[in-house]
């Protein structure tokens, strides 16, 4: 078969880095995952460097940046890659890596995106994945985030709240590629068993507030007093009893909390429910569990978040409530699991919005990027001309790796 | 002297360094924006000759009807005679915004495009065509964002004053029309 997108055909030797710890699940490091794997198959060589706790848990296309330190960084604890040792592992994955391209994840976020701009030079891409408000990076380290940035080839931005901050904050551009889903893996998963009423499912951080649950809690019972057997199952780690609050016996019998569930088990409970709900109050860029639901061909009803608006066309794709506001969501609730015609409506809509966020379509967008700041016979480099920063990480960073073998048995131990 | 006088010294010292640490960091900056631009009009020329060399073999596959064979001809001749006249590069980006608007025209409708397509061979090459046209308008933007960046910081007072520049030309953007013709923009969104 030719090449459908008619892309340039050639395989790339394609870097990519993540910030974040890739044993902890989160948005970037299934945004990374799914990419990578498309990818490859496409053809392209993929290595992508990643902060880890258990080297053991990487796929054989990833490598081990370092061990991950737990450090409060804007208002919440991050695991985050920094330090000499940190630094080396970059140098030494550029230099052996001969990229034709470096496509750094949250490059302002200071782990190893970061590194990697002051590191390299050559083409590089940056994905933003967050929108900040206004980040102590932004501020303070100002000159050195801007440093870092100029290098940087292409900037993406998964959504339009991503890409506002960073034409805010840098001023520049920034090209719209939003955030993929693998749609064949929710497509055909074994439905859980259940039983006779209809069940609605919530995902998410129980203890987070912006994710909304307490909003979900408070229109519970208005939908249980319509629907007496319908079945709430709850996803997602924290604890449920806090915030169950003083919630009627009753109510409480039909609520089921499954805590936290590997991503399997997630698409099976995603596709055996008859309504995906999504109370988020706030904070949200883009709304991937969304994308899920619909893949896993679920009605979603979300709050009306300009994100959630944008990725349910409107409200098309999805039914939508008036954000915080427990009545309308109990409403809407209640005539979308009386209205099965309403319901299935919603999934065919969906299942055809979905189809453009699928991977294989999405990866060939970036894949375009990458094909736009290539330079045929250049590769990324390491580069640390005019950097007094980075020149002095290379420094202490070459002078180890040159003198001692010991960096080397210790990850052949760690493994 | 006494101490206050040594205070000052001291002042004037760290004043002077970290004068100079400015410095050096911001022509490290230029070094590299300068760089960066570099590289993406050596891009930005590859992905353009490749659209011009795609749009040649189109015109002489016999794929195509004779008229749009022609006017194919045509334009991507005028490229290559801009490119060897290499004195003016506006009159490059004039010739290859020629060459987008004669893709246009020639390929403005989807079902016509679908239809050529049905051939294995074409399909390849107009393929190869839409991927490319594509990348040349990503490239492009890419390109003219590293000259606002690198412009931004020519502009600062001190650069200009301490000629940090050195002898590299003010950058300039590249403008030209890059629209990718609609029949083709189809295969690649």
């Amino acid at each position: 078969m030719t090449d459908s997108s008619g892309s340039t055909q050639r395989a790339l030797r394609i870097g990519i880095v993540c910030p974040y710890a890739w044993d902890v699940p989160g948005g970037v490091q299934a945004h990374i995952h799914d990419l990578a794997e498309t990818l490859i198959g496409f053809g392209h060589h993929l290595s992508v460097l990643t902060p880890v706790d258990d080297p053991s848990t990487l796929p054989e296309y990833a490598v081990d940046g370092g061990r991950p330190r737990a450090i409060p960084y804007n208002g919440s604890v991050a695991r985050l890659t920094l330090g000499v040792k940190a630094t080396r592992h970059v140098h030494r994955w550029i230099r052996e890596g001969e990229f034709d391209v470096v496509h750094v994840h949250e490059p302002l976020a200071p782990s190893l995106s970061v590194l990697t701009c002051w590191v390299a030079q050559g083409p590089i891409v940056a994905t933003w994945h967050s929108s900040m408000q206004r980040s102590r990076v932004l501020s303070a380290g100002y000159y050195l985030a801007q440093t870092a940035l100029e290098k940087v080839s292409a900037r993406i931005a998964v959504s339009e709240d991503a890409r506002r901050t960073l034409v805010d904050h840098f001023g520049g551009d920034a090209v719209l590629i939003p955030n993929g889903v693998r749609v064949d893996r929710f497509a055909d998963v074994e439905p859980v068993p259940r039983g006779p009423g209809p069940r609605i499912v919530f995902l998410g951080r129980i203890d987070e507030p912006r994710k909304g649950l307490a909003v979900l809690f408070d229109a519970w019972p208005m939908i249980v007093g319509q629907h007496p057997d319908a079945t709430l199952i709850v996803i997602g780690p924290g604890d449920a009893r806090e915030a169950l609050g003083d919630m009627d016996s009753a109510s409480r019998e039909r609520i089921h909390v499954l805590g936290r569930l590997d991503e399997d088990r997630k698409a099976q409970e995603l596709a055996s429910a008859d309504l995906y709900v999504a109370p988020n109050t706030g904070g949200e860029s883009f709304g991937i569990v969304l994308l899920e639901a619909m893949a896993a061909q679920t009605a979603v009803l979300a709050s009306d978040l300009t994100a959630f608006e944008r990725v349910l066309d409107g409200g098309g794709a999805g039914a939508l409530f008036a954000t915080g506001n427990a009545e309308d969501l109990a409403r809407q609730a209640n005539a979308l699991l009386g209205d099965d015609v309403a319901r299935q409506k919603l999934v065919e809509a969906g299942c055809h919005r979905v189809a453009s966020f699928d991977w294989a379509h999405i990866a060939r967008r970036v894949e375009a990027v990458y094909d736009s700041v290539i330079v045929p016979g250049e590769p990324v480099r390491v580069d640390l001309r005019g950097q007094l920063v980075g020149r002095l990480a290379r420094r202490a960073g070459d002078g180890r790796v040159e003198s001692t073998g010991e960096d080397g048995t210790e990850t052949e131990d760690r493994r | 002297m006494n101490a206050p006088d040594w205070w000052i010294i001291a002042a004037i010292v760290l004043g002077l360094v970290l004068v100079g640490l400015y410095l050096s960091m911001t022509a490290g900056r230029l070094d590299r924006l300068h760089r960066r631009i570099e590289m993406a009009y050596g891009t930005l020329d590859v992905l353009l000759a490749r659209r011009c060399a795609l749009t040649l073999e189109l015109a002489g596959s016999g794929l195509m009807d004779p008229a749009a064979a022609v006017v194919l001809v045509d334009s991507a001749h005028g490229v290559l005679a801009a490119i060897d006249h290499d004195s003016d590069s506006s009159r490059r980006w004039l010739a290859e915004s020629d060459l987008t608007r004669t893709l246009g025209g020639v390929f403005d409708d989807v079902q016509e495009v679908d239809e050529i397509r049905e051939e294995p061979d074409a399909a390849q090459v107009l393929d190869a065509l839409a991927a490319t046209c594509q990348r040349v308008s990503l490239s492009r933007r890419f390109l003219n964002d590293g000259v606002r960046a690198c412009r931004q910081v020519r502009g600062q007072r001190l650069v200009r004053w301490l000629r940090l520049a050195g002898r590299t030309p003010w950058p300039q953007t590249v403008e030209m029309d890059d629209t990718p013709p609609d029949g083709l923009s189809a295969i690649t969104t």
